[in-house]
């Protein structure tokens, strides 16, 4: 590991104000360090942000909550107002890691963690997210593709998003508030922070595989904020995640669902979201399944329909054509699951 | 070491206060078995993945290897070594011993100061069917809670006896 330098940065502002080329914000660090022992990550400055956000969740006036970015990921699964109003959020959160990794990552840092594609993870290895023009070994043949990406990859980049955590928030229609350096102001407000939307933090890697997401350099995560959670009637409406791993525990997901439905008083599908984890570069919101259920009477009949609506344009690589298949199926399923 | 790259901390480990001047790259694993002659925390892989080094970090458990010491300015630290003495055993150890839940024991103490912060963790966990209950600690909540240390000799069957000897009555969901 190459000597850096620490800081440990006591508010957003003084954060960014520290952000200098080469520096990396320090969550949780069970990527990051990880990411730097390995040498995929060689900072030169580290900026501890732990005492610089929020580690709180807190309800709004809305109704909805906002999570500190510094909240650990095992103080949201447990949160009673999470479990209770959000629960495909808790389960994913629940899903992910182990209680030790838990307890230790940050939401911010999980929603910022890497690719764990093999090739990001080998210096050894051309990667053009790694390091940009140096090609990708998942195209060479015989590569290594079944943890990769079947939908949105590009010729340059099949890595898959690790979260479970970002699928959820996908889901749940969620927004990223950003504090971001006098100098990166262009997109920020005056106050030089922004909101995002998710989906939309996540990119697709096109020719630039090395930018993950659309924060600019030197940009922060300070917390997530959850709309009121959406109804159905008088209850609260039915949602889940459910994930496929190679294990029964502390495993990435092969393919991971999460989704919401809500059927109105005439019988037809009043509010759906369906979101995919382990398919693409970004956690993917399922808009085509979506559109084919919105007004639809369902039925397993439907909801196979709009699985296939969504899978029909998968390119899977040689080697991780079951994910097609398997995401279909678990789509499927997940919503049959959520039927009254 | 340059003086930029190096930080001056204080730890209080296993109830004593310490101060050391660390290398900012070094883990707290690290710390622990080199500097301060604490090797009951193991290094079996480096990367978060086996929970041999797991300790206690303000009383919640985590994986030593991933953890910088510099990022641990001010924490308490609680590693095998401060949970029982030979003649004083951690009810935990006992437990350990009764049920024969180990084999080499190279993984045991990252097992034991894993299973002592579990015991302590609210809520529900992957496995639980019903998110708004605090649910009974089965020996199917106990594999998945415990799914961070990993067993090479494969003494699983035991540990999970060993642990749900030692639930609490109030969290066992039986009688009661």
């Amino acid at each position: 590991m190459r000597p850096f330098t620490y800081v440990r940065a006591g508010s957003p502002a003084e954060a960014v104000r520290e952000f200098q080329d080469g520096a990396v914000y320090l969550g949780g660090g069970t990527n990051l360090v990880d990411l730097m022992r390995l040498g995929v990550t060689v900072p030169a400055q580290v900026i501890d942000v732990t005492g610089a956000v929020s580690d709180e969740v807190t309800v709004r006036d809305s109704g909805g909550l906002t999570i500190g970015a510094g909240v650990r990921n095992s103080d949201l699964g447990s949160h009673p107002l999470v479990r209770e109003r959000y629960p495909m959020l808790a389960r994913a959160v629940l899903n992910g890691a182990s209680g030790q990794i838990r307890n230790a990552a940050t939401v911010g840092g999980n929603l910022l963690q890497r690719t764990r594609c093999p090739y990001f993870q080998d210096v050894t290895m051309p990667c053009n997210k790694r390091s940009p023009g140096s090609g990708c070994q998942a195209m060479a043949p015989g590569a290594d593709t079944q943890h990769l990406a079947i939908l949105g990859h590009s010729p340059f980049c099949a890595a898959t998003h690790p979260s479970d955590l970002a699928v959820a928030l996908t889901a749940l229609n969620a927004r990223v508030h950003v504090v971001s350096p006098a100098d990166v102001g262009q997109s920020a407000g005056p106050d030089n922070s922004r909101w995002i939307e998710m989906p939309g933090l996540h990119r697709l890697p096109g020719g630039v595989p090395e930018r993950d997401t659309v924060l600019m350099p030197g940009e922060l995560i300070t917390e997530v904020e959850l709309p009121p959670p959406a109804r159905s009637g008088q209850a609260p409406a039915r949602q889940t995640y459910r994930k496929v791993r190679e294990r029964a525990s502390f495993a990435f997901a092969l393919v991971s669902v999460a989704a919401l439905l809500d059927i109105g008083p005439d019988g037809r599908v009043r509010d759906c979201r369906v979101a995919l984890g382990g398919v693409a570069h970004v956690p993917w919101r399922a808009h085509a399944a979506e559109r084919v259920l919105l007004g639809a009477p369902p039925s397993a009949a439907a909801f196979a329909g709009a699985a296939e609506a969504e899978l029909r344009y998968a390119r899977p690589l040689p080697g991780n054509e079951y994910k097609v298949a398997l995401a279909r199926n678990l789509i499927a399923s997940v919503l049959e699951e959520l039927m009254p | 070491m340059d003086s930029a790259y190096a930080t001056d901390i204080t730890m209080t480990v296993n109830g004593e206060p310490r101060a050391v001047r660390v290398d900012n790259r070094m883990s707290v694993l690290d710390l622990l078995r080199e500097r301060l002659g604490l090797t009951g925390p193991k290094k079996g892989c480096d990367h978060g993945q086996c929970g041999a080094c797991t300790v206690l970090a303000g009383g919640r458990r985590v994986n030593a290897c991933l953890a910088l010491a510099v990022a641990h300015d001010g924490a308490s630290i609680q590693t095998i070594e401060g949970l029982g003495q030979p003649d004083d055993l951690h009810p935990l150890q006992r437990a350990f011993l009764r049920h024969d839940a180990f084999q080499c024991g190279y993984c045991t103490p990252g097992q034991l100061c894993s299973a002592v912060g579990m015991l302590t963790e609210p809520g529900p966990s992957a496995v639980t069917a019903d998110l708004a209950t605090e649910p009974p600690l089965t020996p199917g909540e106990i594999r998945e809670r415990m799914s961070g240390n990993l067993c090479r000799c494969g003494a699983y069957v035991n540990i999970v006896a060993a642990i749900a000897a030692e639930v609490p009555k109030s969290a066992t969901g039986a009688g009661a």
